[in-house]
């Protein structure tokens, strides 16, 4: 169970210690937090909903391309679901590589992927209203209205 | 019959989070249509469609069985 929906608070050492191999030289860990501010704009909390079943797939699919692209790599991701107030964790990503250097980057790709590929929608909740956040990469999710070729089933 | 699912602000706007529709032999763009129509669906092209749990293209034909989720653009992380 690398890869999870978590309902509740993740538990981030747990997430950590799935990683852990002797191979390993390096354990890199994102931490991925609840913003007050976006753009000047005062979020008071956040609603994060899945597709559970297919969000599971889709980041054990991340864990395979970097598996594949970081030779030796393990990966763990966990993304909580649910109503997530400031400083809350939302995800944990967890990479361990042979390599110091290879670790920061494959978990760079990691949360990458995850704002592409990865069916999660939040919901912010200002003091004046309300809104599901479709484009945080502040840009067009998929430029071509959808995934290129190279995002699908892969 | 084929099982639709409604995420995000597409549940928000349709007032379910699934329904029940015969699509077999449709494509997902005819199926598309049919759902905006149906639910008064104005964001459905920026959709990605997934077809059992896989995303889909437009031109993918839908198959008895097969349940199909309208993807919203994603913004997990």
């Amino acid at each position: 169970m690398n890869y999870e929906i978590a309902k509740e608070n993740i538990d981030i050492q747990s997430v950590i210690d799935k990683v852990v191999q002797r191979e390993a030289g390096a354990i890199t860990t994102f931490i991925g937090t609840v913003r007050e501010l976006t753009k000047g704009k005062k979020t008071l909390y956040l609603i994060y909903e899945a597709y559970e079943s297919m969000a599971v797939k889709k980041l054990e699919q991340i864990g395979n391309e970097i598996k594949e692209r970081w030779e030796g790599a393990e990966v763990a991701i966990t993304h909580r679901v649910g109503k997530l107030d400031i400083t809350d964790v939302a995800v944990v990503i967890a990479v361990s590589t042979p390599h110091r250097a290879d670790a920061y980057e494959a978990n760079r790709y990691a949360i990458e992927r995850i704002k592409e590929i990865v069916p999660i929608w939040k919901k912010e909740h200002w003091e004046d209203g309300q809104e599901w956040i479709g484009d945080q990469l502040e840009r067009v999710a998929y430029p071509s209205g959808k995934p290129e070729a190279g995002d699908l089933n892969e | 019959m084929n099982k639709v699912l409604f995420f995000a602000h597409l549940r928000d706007e349709a007032g379910v989070e699934s329904a029940e529709i015969e699509a077999a032999g449709k494509t997902v763009a005819q199926l598309k249509e049919i759902v905006a129509e149906t639910y008064k669906l104005g964001k459905l092209d920026s959709a990605m469609a997934a077809i059992n749990e896989e995303f889909a293209p437009n031109e993918e034909v839908i198959q008895e069985g097969d349940v199909i989720a309208f993807i919203p653009p994603v913004s997990g992380g």
